[in-house]
């Protein structure tokens, strides 16, 4: 049962339509070229287009894919990070840093108590790196508490 | 004469005690990012462009010390190859073929030596190559109109994908998935936002530093924890560290000519150090008298794809700094940290900003004489820090990617961006997509397109002026060429199988 390559091509053919959609709703100003702002993203979805279809009619063998636990912990993994992108302003980068590294740590190494360790170190030693050696503007603590 | 004056003035400004400070802080983290498997020459430049900029360092400190890793990095890459039979980056992939097996007969130390010295050689005369090559280059690019300029960029796109990928189809989609992205935010031409949908981060664009960052950074996190980091390194014994004069005179011939190939090699676009590295390994496999014992230990099979990969890397600067295409992934986060410091390669970058390529040159060499100290009597040190553990390593790379790109942007929205890019490239690794054409794609998709509408307004919308120039009719055909011809080389260039990592260190 081969795939991972048919889905792909089907998605990207469908993200290619909407490519040219979008495409075409683009406004001319007066002062435009003979080519326009639109040839060549249509030029660009037609490869796409063309490609994708060489994906689903001629498909590589499949690779493995995770399954279930592995679906969760890769997912756990993507919450964690997009959770982190919004906690770094407003909660400062210890605390957030500390739990992201933390879990990953555990993801990777499976040991909660290293990874705890892992994260606090990290967390604590990126900041002197950056904030203290290197100068970075960053937040070490939450808003309003100092650092 | 004329390059000498030039390299002096390079000289002159290269050394101060500041940028010697850079270079020496450069090439060490260089080699520990060439070293730790799982993180190559592109993403340790990639996760560094970031943060040398919120430093503030200028255009010239920029350069010296991300030049610097990218050496580094390139010298670096052998060290687990030949300890662990890991690569620690793709072009060091070919030392793991003998340097493994010398490792394994107790000569660990005689192949570190042998492939450090190997890789200073490669890389100091692909620096030489480039400051005779380089200028020349640049007056032939001097005679590039839009037309040959549209040109240069399909060929740098077709050569990528044919050569750098198993599936030209996928190579095709990854490049124009990165014009896409580069499309994104206000056409220059009529300052009319596309494919915004009235998001105001994007209105700029993606910034391409986000989109490498992800792809080559976070990509990789979630690539372990699903391998569960079954390829981190363990702890290593090496023996004494003594210079082995005969080897390295038998071995001098193959340096010589892996360092010829792979520069020619990386000098092409699209071609890079990976196959410069398998170039030389095969050239020096098929010439040597004693075939049968490559794979087995050769110090020869050590040398040459060391010379190869290491010449490479210089060899591809050429293109980049001449025309500004790139001929590799690394090459292409090093365009990406030219752009950033608002210099534009190109020809007239030799003769408006001299000082800038002469000092890059400059410090390319103080960069391998540092490198080559670092890594023959000092390679303990690294040897050390090969055994950090992935559960520490791999949170402290995602710990800098955001760290780099939050201090560069302060935006929440490139961090989500980024996770985004991370997610794509996890896909498109499982998929067997390439992902340095999405990356060249961003880096190159503006420029592509502006010297296409440019080449229009020159023609009067006539479409045939992009064939009409010896030169771009040239280029069309080599475009073509790089694109088809691996389909059919592909049969006759098998890549030899590694050898299986020895079962007993793979655990913890």
């Amino acid at each position: 049962m081969i795939r991972g390559d048919r889905i792909f091509g089907a998605v990207m053919i469908v993200v290619a339509l909407g490519y040219i959609l979008s495409a075409s709703s683009i406004q001319t100003s007066f002062m435009s070229d003979p080519v326009g702002p639109r040839i060549f993203p249509y030029m660009i979805a037609a490869v796409v287009i063309l490609s994708s279809l060489v994906m689903v009619l001629r498909p590589d063998p499949d690779q493995d894919w995770p399954a279930g636990p592995m679906v969760a912990q890769l997912g756990l993994a993507l919450a964690v990070l997009v959770g982190y992108a919004y906690a770094i302003t407003p909660l400062g980068f210890i605390l957030p840093t500390t739990i992201a590294a933390g879990v990953i740590s555990w993801q990777i190494g499976g040991n909660p108590r290293r990874a705890a360790i892992a994260g606090l170190g990290l967390a604590v030693g990126l900041f002197v790196l950056f904030r203290v050696i290197l100068g970075l503007g960053l937040k070490g603590l939450p808003a309003g508490m100092g650092f | 004469m004329e390059t000498l004056a030039n390299l002096a003035m390079g000289f002159s400004i290269a050394i101060t005690p500041f940028t010697l400070l850079l270079a020496i802080i450069g090439c060490f983290v260089g080699t520990i990012i060439g070293a730790l498997p799982g993180l190559g020459p592109s993403n340790g430049v990639a996760l560094l462009i970031p943060i040398s900029f919120s430093m503030g360092l200028d255009a010239i400190s920029a350069l010296v010390l991300l030049t610097s890793v990218y050496y580094g990095a390139m010298y670096g890459g052998r060290i687990s190859s030949i300890l662990l039979n890991i690569p620690g980056d793709e072009p060091a992939m070919m030392t793991t073929l003998d340097g493994y097996p010398m490792a394994k007969q107790g000569k660990a130390a005689e192949a570190l030596v042998v492939s450090g010295v190997a890789s200073f050689v490669g890389a100091l005369l692909a620096t030489i190559g480039l400051m005779v090559f380089a200028p020349y280059l640049a007056r032939v690019a001097y005679q590039f109109g839009p037309a040959e300029y549209f040109a240069l960029y399909m060929l740098a796109f077709c050569t990528l994908g044919g050569m750098g990928s198993n599936n030209q189809a996928k190579a095709a989609l990854a490049a124009a998935i990165g014009l896409g992205i580069a499309m994104i935010g206000l056409d220059k031409t009529t300052g009319m936002p596309r494919f915004t949908f009235g998001e105001l981060h994007l209105m700029d664009g993606v910034d391409f530093l986000v989109a490498i960052v992800g792809l080559f950074a976070v990509a990789e996190v979630f690539h372990f924890i699903e391998s569960h980091g079954k390829d981190s390194a363990i702890g290593v014994k090496l023996g004494k560290i003594l210079v082995p004069w005969r080897m390295l005179k038998q071995t001098s011939g193959a340096m010589l000519r892996g360092t010829g190939i792979g520069f020619v090699a990386g000098v092409l676009p699209g071609a890079g150090a990976s196959l410069g590295s398998f170039l030389a390994y095969m050239a020096e496999k098929s010439a040597a008298k004693d075939k049968a014992t490559f794979g087995q230990g050769n110090p020869k099979g050590v040398a040459a794809p060391e010379a190869g990969n290491n010449a490479a890397a210089g060899g591809a600067l050429v293109p980049m700094l001449t025309l500004g295409v790139p001929g590799s992934g690394t090459t292409a986060v090093l365009l990406a940290l030219l752009l950033t410091l608002n210099i534009t390669p190109g020809p007239l970058l030799f003769t408006e900003r001299p000082e800038v390529v002469w000092s890059l040159i400059a410090s390319l060499l103080i960069a391998n004489v540092v490198l080559l100290l670092m890594n023959v009597p000092m390679i303990k040190v690294f040897v050390k820090i090969l055994s950090v553990p992935a559960w520490v390593l791999l949170p402290g790379v995602t710990m800098v990617a955001f760290v780099g790109i939050y201090s560069l942007t302060g935006s929440s929205f490139d961090m989500l961006m980024m996770v985004g890019f991370g997610v794509l490239g996890y896909v498109m690794r499982k998929l067997d997509i390439p992902t340095v054409p999405v990356i060249l794609g961003i880096l190159l998709g503006n420029a592509m397109e502006d010297n296409l509408r440019r080449a229009m307004v020159l023609s009067n919308g006539d479409w045939t002026f992009l064939f009409s120039s010896p030169i771009a009719v040239g280029l069309w055909i080599a475009a073509v060429l790089g694109f088809l011809a691996p389909l059919f080389l592909r049969r006759l260039l098998k890549k030899p199988p590694l050898p299986t990592t020895d079962p007993t260190l793979n655990e913890d």
